[in-house]
């Protein structure tokens, strides 16, 4: 089983600035850690190694400081870590950006891709859903288990508002996975000493044969007006109570600025 | 202090350290309350290598030595005596089939053991039998190709909980302590049952459980050695695991140390933080002393045992002494400079102090220790003359 994790660093803070200027999120300065919801897709995908064997290779796309994300996943377990880096992948949206790890997936090989749900700098949940369509596989999102896999099939549940759908799909796939999934393991001894010595792999424009105007800011449709946070407001006002009693004094507030 | 640690042994207390503080912290006080074994804890222990620290790399082990092993467990001391305790208890298990153990033996349980896929415990106490091991009463009779043990044995640390026993039995009674022998029993094997579980004063997340054995079959190659090395096994192993309780010692006194230095810091009385009082100054100051020169003997005997030195009865006695009377000193003092505070179960510091009292009492009183300390003395002035 050949098992491809995508990983993204994200800052470790609620306080992300963002530079006035050019809109962008600010990231020097601010510690990194792997997006939480990608140490899940870490854990399934090394679960499956440990159950049906195979290897577990990770990739990030990212300046080279993203190595040190790549680091840690050995330490969880990854078998293999690839840096997908080139100047020009910068800027890259959404689009550029799952263009640019299909490329690399179809590279490495994958039999099963994992994602996190969504980063929790970008909250889009869209890479991983569009690199499984510029790879022309399927994908399940939300993945909340695994039930089984077994002759080129995979059988999840895929969580819902209301409950769960139960999905099958040929393999490859992509799935994207929520925290309900596992319990991310703590790093090992032997992991965190073979992720000092690790040599990471390194893929650029030439070795994923990507197209210049698909790749980087040029190629991304996404164009960015303005990030603002927004004002804070101080006349808004809580109601406690019970529901009934909630409703009754909304009403009534409702009633006194003549919104009814 | 610096202790001038190697990487591999910076990488093993920086992550201990991790698991204590994520992992065994926040449940710490739950398990205590309601006497819980933390199953949970050693198989995360596990998955990160924990298990096979000091178990050779040929039986899937990672190698190393005392010192890894103390690091490891004094970072789990600093939070849970209850969670370092099940730990150590399996090291102490170990040691028998890890000095004395036939290759076969070795390699049909040390590699289970040192994935975590399998707990030990070592039993060696009886109701009759605590402090002088020469009065063990379980016997365990060759038949064919068996031993046949009978017996009881008492106050077992991990027993129920463990899969692996390595217990000591009488071979030839009229021999005395040079009667007994070591095995190994499997959990599940037919007449061997467990008895009472203990309800103690401290380390409560760890299990300690008396072991039933009534005509109990083993195979006859389960002995360790050969017949009658029962004690020397018994007394190898301890000089081996004893340091491991110094390390307990120091973890517990340094982790009562700093919620009770953290306190002083806080708390307001006339006016100022208590840490401004020389009074309390002085008692922490103390402390530390104790404690950096606890960790300082501790370290160096494990260091000595790891070059390879043969005889550590008396330095591994010493530390273990030194470093848990240390323990209990700080532990008391602790909760004496949070005063009301300190007493109570929302601040950690009582349970430590109630922890830190087994250091003094288990693998050895510390009073057998300075017997083992005076017969090493009595021996070398003798040579001298």
């Amino acid at each position: 089983m050949k098992i491809v994790v995508c990983i993204k660093q994200v800052p470790d803070t609620a306080e992300i600035k963002i530079n006035p200027e050019t809109n962008t999120l600010v990231r020097e300065g601010v510690p990194s850690i792997i997006n939480p919801y990608d140490l899940h897709a870490l854990e399934a995908g090394v679960q499956i190694k440990e159950e049906l064997g195979g290897t577990v290779t990770v990739i990030t796309m990212g300046p080279p400081q993203a190595e040190s994300a790549l680091r840690e996943a050995i330490s969880l377990g990854a078998d293999e870590v690839i840096l997908i880096s080139d100047r020009a992948f910068a800027g890259s949206d959404t689009w550029a950006t799952s263009y640019t790890l299909s490329r690399a997936i179809k590279k490495i090989g994958a039999d099963i891709i994992f994602c996190g749900k969504q980063a929790i700098d970008g909250d889009t949940a869209q890479v991983g859903p569009e690199t499984a369509e510029f790879l022309g596989i399927p994908h399940i999102s939300y993945v909340k288990k695994i039930e089984y896999i077994r002759d080129g099939v995979i059988r999840v549940q895929r969580m819902m508002e209301d409950g769960y759908d139960v999905v099958e799909s040929p393999l490859p796939v992509l799935l994207t996975v929520v925290k309900e999934l596992n319990e991310p393991r703590m790093p090992s001894i032997r992991g965190v000493l073979a992720s000092r010595r690790i040599e990471i792999k390194k893929m650029g424009m030439a070795d994923i044969e990507a197209r210049e105007d698909c790749v980087g800011l040029k190629g991304s449709p996404t164009k960015v007006k303005n990030i603002f946070a927004p004002e804070r407001r101080k006349d808004s006002m809580m109601i406690d109570g019970t529901p009934e009693e909630q409703v009754e004094k909304l009403i009534e507030e409702m009633r006194k600025i003549k919104c009814l | 202090m610096d202790y001038f640690l190697t990487e591999e042994q910076q990488v093993i207390r920086d992550l201990a350290r991790r698991i204590a503080e994520e992992k065994v912290l926040p449940v710490r006080a739950e398990l205590d309350e309601k006497e819980e074994f933390p199953w949970k804890i050693m198989n995360i222990l596990a998955k990160s290598d924990f298990m096979g620290i000091y178990i050779p790399e040929e039986y899937g082990g990672l190698g190393y030595g005392t010192l890894e092993l103390c690091i490891a467990i004094e970072e789990l001391s600093r939070v849970c005596l209850g969670v370092s305790t099940t730990y150590a208890a399996n090291a102490l298990g170990t040691y028998p089939i890890l000095l004395f153990g036939s290759e076969a033996q070795k390699k049909k349980y040390l590699p289970d053991i040192a994935s975590g896929k399998k707990l030990v415990a070592f039993a060696l106490t009886e109701p009759n039998a605590g402090s002088d091991a020469s009065g063990i009463q379980t016997t365990a009779r060759l038949e064919g190709n068996e031993y046949v043990l009978n017996g009881t044995k008492q106050w077992i640390t991990n027993g129920g909980e463990a899969d692996i026993y390595t217990v000591i039995a009488m071979t030839d009674k009229s021999k005395g302590a040079r009667g007994a022998s070591a095995f190994i029993v499997e959990k599940g094997t037919p007449g061997f049952s467990f008895g009472k579980k203990e309800n103690k004063l401290g380390i409560r997340a760890s299990a300690t459980r008396e072991l039933i054995f009534d005509n109990c079959r083993i195979p006859k190659d389960n002995i360790i050695g050969r017949p009658g090395m029962g004690f020397i096994i018994a007394m190898k192993t301890l000089d081996k695991s004893r340091t491991g309780v110094g390390a307990q010692g120091v973890g517990v006194a340094q982790g009562a140390f700093e919620v009770a230095a953290e306190f002083a810091k806080t708390r307001h009385q006339f006016g100022s933080p208590i840490i401004s009082f020389q009074a309390i100054q002085h008692m922490l100051a103390d402390m530390a002393i104790q404690i950096e020169a606890a960790r300082s003997l501790v370290y160096s005997v494990a260091r000595y045992i790891d070059s390879g030195a043969k005889d550590i009865s008396k330095e591994s006695a010493m530390a273990k002494t030194f470093a848990t009377d240390v323990a209990m000193k700080v532990t008391v003092d602790a909760v004496q400079i949070m005063g009301g505070a300190g007493y109570m179960r929302e601040y950690p510091v009582e349970k430590m102090m109630r922890d830190a009292k087994i250091l003094q009492i288990y693998e050895g009183t510390n009073q057998i220790q300075r017997n083992i300390i005076g017969q090493a003395i009595i021996k070398e002035t003798t040579a001298r003359m």
